[in-house]
């Protein structure tokens, strides 16, 4: 029936397409085919020029506050001294977030790989599931993740509270589908003669995952991590719902105690507050996050180019 | 000690064995705890609907479902907890933010699949990749501070009727513009990739019937790519449902049932959002309606997300 369907599709095609020749309707639509493309090309240049657009606009709204106090000061509340707030405590906050997001998932993650790679049955139920299950978490919305963060790590369960590394492991639960798949990837590039070689001189499976598909794929784990990374550091939705708290004006002082905001919490709360001395730190912080992201996704790319190995 | 040759001679019954030298129960081990960390994926989904229901079933034990799921105005600071409002602004701003994005998101496919140069999409892929990355708080702002004003002020407030009204400071049209802009990359590398599956004998069979490049892309390559190409919509519908941070920052806050894209709305996800970044007693009603709004959140794109995977496989072409 599908095959019907199939059929049925190329022979309208071709009949109109013929149809078209023998009326020499083709012959005066030939605008139409450069009209077309460049129809085309709008789509992705709206959607490019947009995000020039919105950093070009964040440049010039956040001018006057892209000083060295913006990275150095800590938040402030008061109007009066608005002109040296800066967001010292979320810049840090974000990187101990980031450091506990990156011991915890990482080993999960990569661990979870290699067991889909080298060791799990395809055929088996569980693997099935789990499978069908990496699949779907990648639509889920990230503020389902904070919901997630706030009944269990917040609050019941863990009950960490709102604390930096009850932001890492809510952020863990997100990227950690992202990080498999990559790291399944990376691994899955090695190719098998790299491991019959090491199992024919008598290595044990693990000993040849340890020492020789493990190195070959770290810089394809590397990049894919960093690439998690990236999309973890712009979330604010989860966050918020665990309670990264507004103007908070010291850094956190450990992952288990103090309270902590990170860079697009900080950003969404200044955007909030009614006097717009506060707009131009917000468009001066997304700048920051930008910056920070473009940093990091140049680094990946490096790292790809690189150590990638042909084979 | 070994078995040699001569043992064997001596007339004894060697002591060969083929089975592994020690029982390893140091690698058992260690594939019985990646097996652990598989498994954690699904105990994520597992936490999130023990999460979801557990605190979903103590709001309905205050809140009646007939309550709920009545319509009339939100409004939980009085007892009134119908969550159609809430419904109609996420389904006010995803609809017009479809309108820009799957155009827009199917014409760029279309370019990079079938008119672009080897050359020039190595460059356009990795930038269109680096745009779905790009912090959804970014783009909250920009439509908060200049889409919205500017949108405001040219606003055709000629035009008869509600839509001729000017909009308030934040309202629904600004964020669903930004977010149309915002899912095309998302729904065109989808859709891209289902278009580069469709095998180039297709093409060059149309091109030997004498069509034209855009006959082929259209009548030809989309058909084929069907599956992916819905699938890719539906991906972007339920990433529209769920964002939250843009429409946190520029719809508004009143849960209005409203369809005009002037109009200030609140959507499930900016509900969930402010109300927990707000000040709410833990254990109040107001709490447990995050949770409550919140599966209706995760089952609308769960839904979306099966219908999408339905159509990948249901209607894929498959070619050699």
């Amino acid at each position: 029936m599908r095959t019907a369907a199939h059929n049925r599709n190329a022979v309208n095609a071709a009949r109109e397409i013929t149809l078209a020749q023998l009326d020499g309707s083709q012959r005066q639509g030939r605008w139409k085919g450069p009209a077309f493309e460049a129809v085309l090309l709008t789509a992705i240049f709206v959607a490019i020029l947009t995000l020039l657009a919105v950093i070009l606009w964040a440049l010039t709204a956040g001018w006057e506050r892209l000083d060295l106090n913006l990275l150095r000061n800590m938040p402030s509340g008061m109007a009066s001294r608005l002109g040296e707030s800066g967001m010292q405590s979320a810049i840090i906050g974000t990187f101990y977030v980031m450091v506990g997001l990156i011991v915890t998932v990482v080993p999960l993650g990569v661990s979870a790989a290699i067991y889909l790679e080298e060791f799990a049955d395809h055929d088996t139920w569980y693997v099935r599931i789990i499978e069908i299950n990496l699949r779907n978490l990648a639509a889920v919305p990230s503020i389902v993740f904070g919901i997630l963060g706030l009944a269990f790590f917040y609050r019941g369960g863990l009950s960490l509270g709102s604390v930096v590394y009850t932001g890492s492991l809510t952020l863990t639960m997100l990227v950690l589908p992202t990080v498999i798949v990559t790291a399944r990837e990376a691994i899955r590039a090695v190719p098998p003669s790299i491991r019959h070689a090491s199992m024919g001189m008598g290595a044990t499976k693990w000993r040849t995952i340890w020492h020789q598909v493990l190195p070959s794929s770290i810089p394809g784990i590397v990049t894919g991590t960093i690439l998690a990374l990236s999309r973890a550091i712009g979330e604010a939705a989860p966050l918020i719902m665990i309670g990264a708290a507004t103007f908070v004006g010291w850094n956190p002082d450990g992952p288990f105690e103090g309270s902590f905001t990170v860079l697009p919490v900080q950003i969404f709360f200044w955007s909030a507050q009614a006097n717009t001395d506060f707009h131009i730190l917000a468009a001066a912080g997304v700048i920051v996050l930008l910056g920070m992201l473009l940093m990091m996704n140049s680094f990946a790319i490096w790292l790809r180019n690189r150590f990638t190995r042909e084979w | 000690m070994s078995t040699t040759l001569s043992d064997v001679q001596d007339g004894e019954t060697p002591p060969i064995n083929l089975g592994p030298s020690s029982s390893r129960l140091g690698e058992k081990a260690i594939v019985g705890w990646l097996l652990l960390c598989a498994s954690l994926s699904v105990l994520i989904t597992v936490g999130i609907v023990a999460a979801l229901l557990g605190d979903t079933i103590r709001f309905f034990q205050r809140v009646p479902l007939s309550e709920f799921f009545r319509v009339g105005q939100w409004a939980p600071w009085q007892g009134d907890f119908p969550v159609f409002n809430l419904v109609m602004g996420t389904l006010n701003i995803t609809m017009y933010a479809l309108i820009i994005a799957i155009p827009g998101g199917l014409g760029a496919a279309i370019w990079l699949s079938e008119y672009a140069s080897n050359r020039t999409r190595k460059i356009v892929k990795p930038v269109i990749e680096v745009l779905e990355g790009v912090p959804t708080v970014a783009y909250g702002l920009f439509a908060l501070l200049f889409i919205a004003p500017m949108l405001k002020s040219v606003w055709p407030t000629w035009l008869p009727g509600k839509l001729g009204q000017e909009p308030e400071l934040q309202f629904a049209g600004a964020a669903a513009l930004v977010m149309g802009v915002m899912l095309i990359p998302t729904i065109a590398s989808i859709s891209e990739d289902a278009m580069r599956a469709v095998p180039s004998g297709l093409r060059q069979a149309a091109y030997g019937l004498g069509s034209t490049k855009m006959q082929v892309a259209l009548k030809v390559v989309v058909p084929a790519a069907l599956s992916g190409i819905v699938a890719a919509f539906v991906l972007g519908i339920s990433r529209g449902i769920g964002e939250t941070m843009l429409v946190l920052m520029a719809a508004g806050a009143t849960p209005n049932a409203s369809l005009w894209p002037n109009d200030s709305v609140l959507t499930m996800t900016a509900f969930i959002a402010r109300t927990a970044g707000g000040d709410i007693s833990h254990g109040s009603t107001e709490y447990y309606t995050i949770f409550a709004v919140g599966s209706v959140l995760f089952v609308m794109t769960l839904g979306m997300n099966m219908i999408a995977d339905f159509f990948v496989r249901r209607f894929r072409e498959t070619y050699e």
